[in-house]
């Protein structure tokens, strides 16, 4: 067969696929950069300190690891073709667990049974998703209806008195590399734009660090190397690709997809045994919908590691902020107005008028709104990682690409 | 039966696959029953049969993927037990499906080595994988670069990977099933060389078809599979293709053949200067225009993945077309909806009926109403009318000889032809003006395909203009009164079906030259 | 063959019920509770008659909210955001209706066509970004349902909407004055507490919810949609319009949600309105299987459970355990409707097969 007509068998609809890996490494660090590029212009056009001092990023960094790691959860999942909604419900089982065990034998204890209890939400979810072949989102919904309940429940059992927190947890060993943090401290003193808003990032992931915080942010490379560069990876990620065709070279379906749920809940209930562990306490309703955030990270993150840090990252990010600083949650409506006008005008010289124009009114808008207000309610400030995920996702979903099968339901020996 | 005993050629080895009393049963249906197939090694050996014969039923059994009822298997003179593919794969059997199974977002290599991974130090070991898939590419004459991803790899390259997996796991037996089915007669002829090239090197391969021609060219041996059982063996020395086709189907086969032209000067669906984007600007369809009049059956043929059932979707509306204009009988209808082209009398008899022509877990009288919901007899107003619509459904049944109990049961409990026969009588009810047919017959029986093809005739000659499409050239020349052939989503030639000879469309189809 | 595949649809949610009490029991008698003792003393405590107005008046609610779900699953649109809908449609139509003074039944229309709307609104949201940017539903409800915590947190400020509540120093939206209350109906013997009489609504919405499905162009248009998207495309369905006005309408419904309780019994919305009833009405559909009686049933049943388990307490049962057993209850049913769907089309596909093979027999006979 000559390549001639090999060409002409193509319907030229492919895109270049080498060009394509290389930049889908590269565009997460893209990402980052230039948001830190925006914040810092905005930090000194405001004098927003908090927008990007190293209290709020090393907040950010523990705020994002929890959504990473039920993020990663996701990854793992979807990964092998089952869409995880119960992300959630599987935290929450790790937030209790943690707080239970860790309150009554050590921290230590408390993260292994935190990661359990979410691997057993996992397990739950695979009985019912993969040998019954129920649908993986209502699935997903019970799970996290239940995953209350069963807290709940324990909860009243276990901590007597106060039945909706747990009594304390002991905080974990922390480490510091030894001069760094002094000498990027005083870069960032200087306030210069970009160089100290680098450093203030620097800082904030080489002081004070707990051992888990450190475990939590390897599992990302690790979950890379083993899903993209092992044999093992390759079988899983071919469950969530393609699983008839794995069927027919001898791949086991069925325990591709297990291990990867499973491994799902465990990673789920790692985020929430550190939310408790981190605060140092179990409360219900600890996690607020931080599982679904993780989920929106993933997708924003287009399934892959690197972007599902970003987007991490970037909710971790609003999240602490809200937390720490109402003058730096208004100096963000600055930095939406910022993306969002970017976003307009590309479209305007895209030539769609109509979203370009509705855009730009948006931005003006937020600019106006900025202007005529020195803060913002606190209840408005809450909402903030909420209507971030949205923002983004809204920007970003159209050139996402999720696994061929994600979602659908296999039953082995069923396919054409 | 009992005639491959005299076939059975005295030879210093065992056979290499020897099936005794293979029989399967499906809820319902008996897939298989007292199948013996005895393959020497070091052959090609056809098994044909028409489809719904009980071939790929068979097949799944040899490689694993179901379990007989009843019945042995050897290979190599050794009873085995398979269980799963990868049993079948341990034994050295190997398997190239006919719908292709490969993951498209991942890469050639990745297809290839998946479930049998080389590895090195824990990880992947991707570049010795390479050597291998080039080193086997080179040796077979299968080249394909194994770092592309898949999406990106026309019909033949696919098949290629496919075999190449086969052979990557060291198989000695190969299964080809229906592999000519999506092949232009060039590929198909350098398909055919690679299979000889396999025998010499001692590797035996099982070819299946329902295509007489090709099975007589390429097999040492042929056996015929009727209703799930072995009916004969043959040698293709001995044996015409009407002879093979009264052993197939009790009769001959049915031919497509169209007599007098009805074609008149009336147009009814007129497309000009037709272009099609994709999200990312990418052109899928260029400047297509041609006109089909009352009476015309007019062909698209074309390689797969050439822009047909973009052209197919853009004239349903189902896609936006991004130039050009579609007109039905003088009427502007490029900017309508589906809906409103459907009530507008278009039919639509779509490629993947089980994707697009079907709810397949609602009743058959439901299935009458999909694509009609708004038309008389099934809707009143705003308000769907049920009893219309299942009266109707019973006329359909009748007509067009749907073989059902009932027409309360779902849709999915029907065989393929039979399925088949109620979207095209859906389709042909309330006397549309313009039919687009895509793939009508394909997977369908014999029986069916027949069938179809009469309806498709007769409605020709009561005025109807037709649009079809088809990868069956034999069907294309002869139901067809025009031909056109899109090639990367342009129609590049036009050729004469009384004239023009399938290899010649086929070179037209690949761009390797003219049709006349 | 009818008949029996009836019996298969009762069966399969009264074994997983049953299923589920069994955990149940294992979990109580593993806690050192003895089962039947407990679930004898939620029912004789559930059928006194003030609890099962209490149970009509809860089921009134979830129904709503099921129903309003049970609209999007019947397309295979996952509106989780029904509880974020309600809440924010019962604030903005409990102030409404605290200034309205009209005319009696003018007043209750007019508060119903606000909060329909207002509920219908903040679907649309969700129902605009999925089909003009790609959101997955199921994302952006949940987010919408926390972003409407801090709204109705944010409105429910002195200085906003709320006022003071006489007799308690709880905030709440104005009271809504009698013209725009709904009054009650006393129709359990020996209670003490009124039927809300938006009991009707919620049985309209049921009414007109099986209407629209099973009798209209659209309601076949909604269906197909959620057997098959790509089938539903080809048939000349315009399935983002369809996704738009199905959110339109569950949000309608989730709008309503809130109005038996709001027009009926609380006249105010305060921080103590209750919260998660969307959450609830999605176990509803899954259980009701998004059928209109089915949604009924399992209304009354969830609502049966949730007014008796408040004995449990004061006998020193933790009365979480009701909410384990509802989600078990809500896992095994959905198990159960997988597998005998799936034994179902079995069954069809021998039955077409035998019956086809008979009569070729006959035909060669």
């Amino acid at each position: 067969m000559s390549t001639a007509t090999v060409d002409t068998a193509d319907p030229g609809i492919a895109p270049q696929p080498t060009r394509k890996v290389r930049s889908r490494a590269a565009r997460p660090l893209l990402i980052m950069s230039l948001a830190l590029i925006v914040f810092a212009f905005v930090r000194v056009l405001t004098g927003a300190q908090e927008l990007t001092s190293d209290g709020t990023l090393s907040a950010a960094i523990n705020s994002a690891i929890p959504l990473g790691l039920a993020g990663l959860g996701g990854l793992w999942s979807e990964r092998a073709g089952v869409v995880n909604v119960g992300l959630e419900g599987m935290m929450i089982l790790g937030t209790w667990g943690a707080g239970w065990a860790g309150s009554s034998y050590g921290v230590w204890y408390g993260l292994a049974v935190g990661i359990a209890m979410g691997a057993v939400g996992g397990l739950l979810h695979a009985v019912v998703t993969i040998t019954f072949g129920v649908d993986q989102i209502v699935s997903g919904v019970a799970i996290n209806l239940l995953g209350y309940g069963v807290c709940q429940f324990l909860s009243k059992l276990v901590f007597i008195d106060q039945p909706t927190q747990s009594p304390e947890i002991p905080s974990m060993q922390t480490f510091s590399l030894p001069w760094l943090p002094g000498a990027l401290d005083k870069i960032v003193a200087h306030h210069w734009f970009f160089v100290s808003d680098l450093a203030s990032v620097l800082h904030a992931l080489v002081t004070d660090m707990p051992y888990f915080t450190v475990l939590a942010i390897a599992l990302l490379p690790i979950t890379y190397v083993i899903l993209w560069r092992t044999a093992f990876g390759l079988r899983l990620r071919s469950c969530g690709e393609a699983p008839y065709a794995a069927e027919t070279l001898g791949v086991n379906v069925y325990k591709y997809k297990y291990i990867a749920v499973v491994t799902s809940g465990a990673l789920a209930g790692f985020g929430g045994a550190f939310l408790a562990i981190f605060s140092g306490i179990y409360r219900e309703g600890q996690t607020g919908g931080k599982g679904f955030i993780g989920l929106a990270a993933m997708i924003f993150g287009n399934w892959r590691p690197g972007g599902l840090a970003a987007g991490a990252g970037l909710f971790g990010y609003t999240d602490a902020l809200q937390a720490r600083s109402d003058n730096g949650v208004h100096a963000l409506l600055l930095v939406f107005a910022i993306g969002i006008g970017a976003y307009s005008i590309w479209l305007l010289y895209r030539r769609r008028l109509i979203p370009g124009a509705i855009g730009a009114l948006a931005a003006v808008g937020l600019v106006l709104w900025y202007r005529s207000t020195d803060t913002l309610p606190q209840q408005l400030v809450y909402v903030t990682p909420y209507v971030t995920t949205l923002l983004v996702l809204s920007l970003a979903s159209q050139r996402l690409r999720m696994p061929a099968a994600d979602g659908l339901i296999y039953r082995k020996g069923q396919g054409k | 039966m009992g005639e491959h005993d005299t076939r059975r050629q005295i030879i210093g080895t065992a056979p290499a696959v020897e099936l005794r009393g293979i029989t399967k049963t499906f809820p319902g249906v008996i897939a298989n029953h007292d199948v013996d197939i005895t393959v020497r090694p070091g052959t090609v050996h056809a098994i044909v049969g028409e489809n719904g014969a009980g071939k790929s039923t068979l097949m799944k059994t040899l490689y694993g993927m179901q379990r007989p009822d009843a019945g042995t298997i050897a290979i190599d003179g050794e009873i085995v037990t398979l269980g799963s593919p990868a049993d079948a794969i341990a034994r050295g059997v190997g398997m190239v499906h006919q719908h292709f199974q490969l993951a498209d977002n991942l890469t050639v290599l990745e297809n290839i080595v998946l479930g049998q991974e080389p590895t090195r130090r824990g990880l992947l070991g991707v570049a010795e994988a390479r050597t291998r898939i080039v080193n086997l590419g080179e040796q077979y004459g299968l080249e394909v670069d194994p770092d592309t991803l898949v999406e990106v790899l026309g019909v033949g390259e696919r098949q290629r990977v496919e075999i190449l997996k086969v052979l990557y796991r060291g198989a000695r037996i190969l299964i080809l099933d229906e592999p000519t089915s999506v092949l232009v007669p060039q590929e198909v002829t350098e398909l055919f060389d690679a299979l000889r090239g396999l025998k010499a090197e001692g590797l035996t391969v099982i070819f299946i078809s329902h295509k007489l021609d090709e099975v007589l060219s390429v097999a040492d041996e042929i056996t015929v599979i009727r209703a799930g059982t072995t009916v004969a063996t043959r040698l293709p020395s001995e044996v015409t293709a009407r002879q093979l086709a009264e052993l197939m189907v009790g009769s001959e086969l049915p031919s497509p053949e169209t007599r007098e032209s009805t074609v008149t000067d009336i147009p009814v669906l007129t497309v000009s200067g037709l272009s099609l984007l994709n999200a990312d600007g990418r052109a899928l369809l260029t400047d297509i225009s041609f006109t089909i009049h009352k009476g015309e059956v007019l062909g698209i043929a074309g390689v797969e993945g050439n822009g047909q059932a973009e052209l197919v979707e853009t004239i349903m509306g189902m896609r936006h077309a991004s130039g050009g204009t579609v007109s039905l009988d003088g009427v502007d209808m490029t900017a309508w909806s589906t809906r409103r082209r459907r009530e507008a009398g278009v039919g639509y008899i779509p490629e993947d009926r089980t994707r697009h022509g079907l709810l397949l877990e609602a009743p058959l009288w439901e299935n009458r109403m999909l694509g009609h919901q708004t038309e008389v007899p099934n809707a009143k107003g705003l308000l769907i009318d049920a009893k219309g619509a299942k009266i109707d459904t019973k006329r359909i049944v009748k007509a067009y000889d749907v073989r059902t109990p009932s027409i309360d049961v779902a849709a999915s409990a029907l065989s393929g032809g039979n399925q088949q026969k109620l979207i095209v009588g859906r389709e042909m009810s309330g006397t549309p003006q313009l039919l687009i047919a895509a793939h009508p017959t394909r997977g369908v029986d014999v029986g069916a395909q027949a069938v179809i093809w009469d309806l498709l005739r007769d409605a020709r000659s009561k005025g109807l203009a037709v649009l079809l499409v088809s990868a069956d050239l034999d069907e294309l020349i002869g139901l067809s009164d025009t031909l056109q052939v899109i090639l990367r989503g342009k129609i590049v030639a036009s050729a004469d079906p009384a004239t023009v000879t399938p290899e010649d469309l086929g070179s037209a189809m690949t761009g390797a030259g003219a049709a006349a | 063959m009818r008949t029996k595949s009836w019996r298969l649809v009762l069966a399969a949610p009264v074994l997983a019920l049953a299923f589920a009490l069994a955990v149940t029991a294992i979990i109580l008698a593993a806690t050192g509770h003895p089962p039947l003792q407990v679930f004898s003393d939620m029912y004789s405590y559930g059928v006194q008659p003030d609890n099962l107005v209490l149970t009509l008046n809860k089921a009134t609610t979830y129904y709503l909210a099921a129903t309003a779900v049970a609209v999007g699953f019947r397309m295979n649109l996952f509106n989780i955001g029904v509880d974020g809908q309600y809440r924010v449609a019962a604030i903005i139509a409990a102030s409404v209706a605290g200034v309205l003074h009209l005319a009696p039944i003018l007043d209750v229309a007019l508060v119903m066509i606000v909060a329909i709307a207002v509920g219908a609104l903040w679907a649309g949201i969700a129902g605009l970004l999925k089909i003009k940017r790609g959101v997955s539903e199921v994302i952006s409800t949940i987010m919408l349902n926390y972003i409407a915590t801090g709204l109705t947190a944010y409105l429910l400020t002195p200085g906003r909407l709320a006022v003071p509540i006489a007799g308690s120093n709880n905030i709440g939206t104005r009271l809504i004055p009698p013209n725009g209350q709904v009054p009650g109906m006393s129709v359990i013997p020996g209670a003490t507490t009124q039927v809300y009489g938006l009991i009707f609504l919620a049985a309209a919405v049921g009414v007109l919810y099986w209407f629209l499905l099973n009798r209209t162009v659209f309601g076949f248009d909604l269906r197909a949609t959620g057997r098959s998207e790509t089938a539903a495309v080809a048939s000349g369905v315009n399935v983002k319009r369809m996704v738009l006005i199905s959110m339109l309408i569950s949000g309608g419904i989730a709008g309503m949600v809130s109005l038996p309780q709001l027009l009926g019994e609380a006249y105010t919305y305060s921080n103590d309105f209750p919260a998660g009833i969307g959450f609830t009405g999605i176990s509803i559909a899954l259980l009701g299987r998004n059928h209109p009686v089915g949604i009924a049933l399992g209304a009354l049943l969830w609502a049966f459970l949730d007014s008796s388990q408040i004995i449990l307490d004061v006998s020193g049962v933790p009365k979480e355990i009701v909410t384990i057993m509802q989600g078990i209850a809500v896992l095994s049913v959905v198990i159960a409707y997988e597998l005998v769907r799936r034994y179902g089309l079995v069954q069809q596909q021998r039955h077409v097969g035998e019956q086809l093979s008979r009569d070729a027999a006959e035909v060669a006979a």
